[in-house]
């Protein structure tokens, strides 16, 4: 149903790695360590400034891939993963974009299963990568049903 | 003083992490800082109506804090592959604990398995974390 999204992305997007921004997610997820959020901290680190957590690209803005509409409830995460060049940095400003790399349906004892796998990318301002994401999404037979027009 | 991330061996973990009960709070604090305001993780009636018992945490809430356990050896390396799968549901009261053992090492890399379990010792989150150490 969402094969034909195949290999679609979006447009890219500027985004900023902003200190305020890290300090909060760093907090919601109960690592509030010095390298991320205290400036001391991160010039005396081998980085030379501070670092965000891996999984802190969930608050950029990848753009929107034309045509892809997803239901906002009942999808399920399945899977998620993260492949660095390097840490990214407060205060650099990246590009970011998302695409889908697959789509295929699995016959399961709840009916019909689909996974969607869209892959984010943040790269720097010369467009080198930084960061890849995979995150595959589980669509039940119910939720699929409703999103058929 | 940690010991440095390159003494450790195969088969030996790193401290693991108990983390307090789940409370809405921090569910909601998760949902301000990533964006992710779908309602089944804030809001009871939501979660019902999605056949849900009561709320149930951002997979990426429990993701995001099974990372910390490699936070203290950021001067070694870096994490450079992190990926999880998410099998199980974390509800409010629930207590995870944060386990990371290394399965295997090369000259340069570490390669653990990382898991974060609830009170009952069922796996809700299990993934593989690849940490690349600085020379």
């Amino acid at each position: 149903m969402l094969s034909q999204f195949i290999g679609h992305a979006s447009g890219k997007v500027r985004n900023t790695v902003e200190r305020g921004a890290v300090k909060k997610f760093a907090e919601a997820i109960g690592d509030p360590h010095p390298l991320f959020i205290d400036e001391e901290a991160g010039k005396k680190s081998r980085y030379g400034q501070n670092i965000a957590p891996p999984t802190f690209p969930r608050v950029f803005d990848y753009g929107t891939i034309p045509g892809l509409k997803l239901p906002p409830k009942g999808l399920i995460h399945g899977e998620q993963s993260y492949h660095y060049e390097r840490p990214l940095l407060i205060g650099e400003e990246i590009e970011c974009y998302a695409q889908v790399k697959d789509y295929y349906e699995k016959q399961g004892s709840q009916g019909k299963m689909s996974f969607l796998v869209i892959n984010r990318f943040g790269n720097d301002l010369d467009g080198k990568l930084i960061f890849k994401v995979e995150q595959v999404i589980i669509i039940t037979e119910a939720v699929r049903r409703e999103m058929t027009v | 003083m940690n010991r440095t991330l390159a003494q450790i061996e195969t088969g030996e973990s790193l401290p693991e992490i108990t983390l307090e009960p789940v409370t809405r709070l921090d569910l909601i604090k998760y949902a301000g800082a990533s964006g992710d305001y779908n309602p089944i993780h804030t809001i009871d009636e939501e979660a019902k109506k999605a056949g849900l018992p009561g709320i149930i945490a951002h997979g990426m809430w429990t993701m995001g804090n099974l990372a910390k356990l490699f936070t203290p050896y950021y001067e070694d390396g870096f994490i450079e592959d992190y990926s999880v799968r998410f099998k199980g549901m974390v509800f409010l009261g629930d207590t995870i604990t944060l386990k990371a053992v290394l399965l295997e090492k090369s000259e340069n890399k570490l390669y653990f398995q990382v898991l974060a379990v609830n009170q009952h010792e069922q796996e809700v989150v299990k993934g593989k974390v690849v940490f690349s150490l600085y020379h």
